[in-house]
């Protein structure tokens, strides 16, 4: 069976599930903000295929904006992370429970 | 033969991806994610993106992988407490993994696509130079916008880890 679109493209909904499945069951913030990565690199992969497979190359220049705005976006949130980590000690999620109650 | 290495480079995608969900200790997940990316970079070759093959690489499996390490060691996070995962917590990621998955098999399955797929048309040239040429012509406001989101993002990270005086 040779490889079409469609393996491409349920590969990367798997990895997107896969992050998904990460983001719910890991506590560890550093490991949630993994997982996102991993579910935006799941997007470029089928924007990737989508693209090879349209013929057109507006898809490869959207994965590059992509992969741009990822970057910053985890520099930002490390950092997020940092002040965090300042305030409270603690990366847990189960710790981080100042607006239960 | 290239269909052998599709395989070969989903497989080891998939299992590192799963290696990331479940390594208790966060620098073999930021290890696995590495791997993780570096095998995409080669799906992204088998696609004929080079040229995102060679950001992906330099962005992800560099910058952003190593950003996290650093944070790791800063923070000097422990290894995961062994405090039981609640019951409830695992149930519902599992179904909603089960469902996400559910739905790609039934996207993927249906006959839309794959009456797309019968034909695979010229590589459009996703090389450096149309890059260019592109970025600086049809996506030019993009470009503007993105360099600005950068700055941003840079000034976003500055005031954020200063530390605030409190007295």
């Amino acid at each position: 069976m040779t490889v079409g679109l469609e393996h491409y493209i349920a590969l990367s909904a798997s990895l997107f599930a896969i992050g998904f499945f990460g983001v719910l069951l890991r506590k560890n913030t550093l490991v949630i903000y993994m997982c996102l990565e991993l579910m935006l690199n799941a997007c470029n992969l089928g924007l990737i295929a989508f693209s090879r497979y349209h013929g057109g190359m507006s898809g490869s220049i959207f994965v590059f904006f992509t992969i741009t705005v990822a970057a910053a976006e985890v520099a930002v949130g490390l950092a997020i992370i940092v002040a965090l980590f300042r305030k409270r000690q603690t990366v847990q999620v189960p710790d981080l429970n100042a607006l239960k109650n | 033969m290239t269909d052998l290495f599709f395989y070969i480079f989903a497989a080891i995608t998939l299992a590192c991806a799963f290696a990331v969900v479940f390594s208790r200790n966060p620098v073999n997940a930021a290890m696995f994610l590495i791997l993780t990316f570096l095998g995409m970079a080669s799906l992204f070759v088998m696609l004929e993106a080079y040229f995102l093959a060679v950001i992906q690489v330099l962005v992800y499996a560099g910058a952003v992988v190593v950003l996290f390490l650093f944070i790791i060691m800063l923070l000097d996070v422990k290894e995961e407490s062994k405090a039981k995962l609640k019951p409830l917590t695992l149930v519902a990621s599992v179904i909603g993994f089960a469902i996400l998955l559910v739905g790609v098999v039934g996207i993927t399955s249906s006959d839309n696509i794959k009456a797309t797929t019968e034909t695979l048309p010229e590589a459009a040239g996703a090389t450096l130079k149309n890059f260019g040429y592109e970025l600086f012509t049809t996506y030019q406001l993009p470009m503007q916008v993105t360099g600005f989101l950068l700055l941003v993002a840079m000034i976003g990270v500055i005031v954020l880890s200063k530390r605030v005086k409190t007295d």
